[in-house]
């Protein structure tokens, strides 16, 4: 086993871009997967089968799917319809809306978890039912459950390197194609590999603060 | 679609299968022995299987499927067979996802029971055979069928390496006709397929399972995947 320090210097720039890329994708990914996994969970409670039963096998559907065909599918089909966006956009919105599927579970279990009397308060504060949502179950709801989703947010970072089947150069694609133009496979690979171990290690430390924060 | 590129189909979903099959073997391997070792009394053997449990949670299964084809052959000498190597892969990032499901599992068996070994003077191998395992696996069934559904989602990623599993043949197929939606619709069809297929399959082993220590399956198993932050839970 043989390692060059001086690889691993080359690569470090290329480094960098790619992690900016990852975090991009991250970063945009939880925010469509929150609010669309928000939307999923409220659809989800519609008092009405016509609703529920669609939404509910779709994301059915999406969950038990590989994210990386979904990937394929919207890469190549989007464009035969006519809809372009850049290979970012649509990884974006891939990883969002395969982890929606994921954060509506968690929403649903924070909105079954507030507590029956808090409807009730708000029937008989006789408050819309915009506002009962609003001001009183999802504050409630949300903060109960941000550890849950901080959990998706660092699975959906492991699912990032995913995009570079789709030609986006994040933190894998950088690698990769570092490693095709200079023969170094060890080096590039193993680099993002720790990477990959430390953020995420980061991220649950970082999580398990917050969570202590929110109990107290 | 002609019958040629059906046949491809065909070979792709045999070899997510085979695939499927043996990195799930690994992966029930690795998870009970890196999590009984949690369990064990030596903290030296505790922190190794800690230590494996994070790292390979940390890490994505695409980069360790890259490292297992690319750094292990130039840097051991070791060159895989591609099943092999998405086996490996695969098998050894999975089972630490379950490692922590068996270790879950056994810290909720109730205390009183592994009291009830040591006072019958049970060995410690006694006790975990005996005792404990026979609890606490029927409780990892709901957990493990979430997590092997995950392993299926995460097959697809070895075509990115060449393997021509399902996803590959879909990638063939549509290089062939020049057209993607109607193939690309037929491969999330087949994978949606085998996935229900497959938690049919747990739901009946776990009724079975429980059956043999007296109590009732779950009502209903919601699909949400193992915590992931590493010790969050």
């Amino acid at each position: 086993m043989n390692w060059d320090w001086s690889a691993v210097s080359d690569f470090m720039p290329h480094f960098w871009d790619g992690l900016l890329v990852t975090l991009q994708i991250l970063v945009l990914g939880s925010l469509v997967s929150f609010g669309l996994g928000l939307v999923w969970a409220l659809l989800m409670r519609v008092p009405s089968r016509w609703v529920t039963w669609p939404v509910g096998v779709v994301t059915e559907f999406i969950r038990n799917t590989p994210l990386l065909v979904q990937l394929f599918f919207l890469f190549y089909v989007l464009p035969e319809w006519n809809i372009t966006f850049s290979a970012l956009t649509t990884g974006v919105v891939a990883i969002g809306l395969h982890y929606s599927t994921y954060t509506m579970q968690v929403y649903r279990a924070g909105i079954e978890g507030v507590p029956v009397g808090q409807w009730e308060a708000a029937t008989a504060l006789n408050l819309p039912l915009g506002r009962t949502w609003t001001a009183v179950i999802l504050p409630q709801a949300i903060r109960r459950v941000v550890p849950a989703l901080g959990n998706y947010v660092i699975s959906m970072l492991k699912d990032t390197p995913l995009l570079m089947a789709i030609t986006v150069l994040e933190m894998l694609g950088e690698a990769r194609l570092f490693s095709q133009q200079n023969f170094q496979f060890t080096e590039p690979l193993t680099v993002i590999g720790v990477a990959f171990i430390i953020i995420s290690y980061l991220a649950s430390l970082a999580l398990r603060a917050l969570e202590r924060r929110l109990v107290h | 679609m002609t019958s040629g590129l059906w046949e491809l189909v065909l070979q792709g979903i045999w070899v997510t299968i085979q695939l499927l099959f043996f990195s799930s073997l690994l992966a029930a391997g690795v998870s009970f022995v890196v999590g009984v070792a949690r369990t064990h009394r030596l903290w030296i053997v505790r922190f190794l299987a800690g230590l494996y449990t994070e790292v390979f949670r940390g890490t994505s299964a695409l980069v360790m499927i890259f490292w297992v084809f690319f750094v292990l052959p130039p840097a051991f000498g070791w060159q895989l067979v591609p099943m092999w190597a998405g086996t490996l892969a695969l098998g050894l990032t999975y089972g630490a996802y379950g490692s922590e499901i068996v270790r879950g599992a056994l810290a909720a068996v109730d205390p009183a029971q592994k009291e009830g070994g040591i006072a019958l003077s049970f060995t410690p191998w006694q006790r975990m055979k005996l005792i404990m395992l026979p609890q606490a696996v029927p409780e990892m069934i709901p957990p493990f069928s979430n997590l092997l559904i995950e392993l299926l989602k995460g097959t697809a990623l070895v075509s990115i390496m060449g393997m021509g599993d399902l996803a590959f043949s879909g990638n063939l197929v549509r290089l062939a006709l020049q057209e993607s939606a109607e193939i690309y619709t037929y491969i999330l069809l087949i994978y949606f397929v085998i996935a229900f297929l497959l938690t049919r399959v747990m739901r009946g082993l776990e009724k079975k399972l429980k059956a043999g220590v007296g109590k009732a399956p779950r009502k209903k198993t919601a699909a949400v995947r193992v915590p992931e932050g590493s010790g969050v839970s």
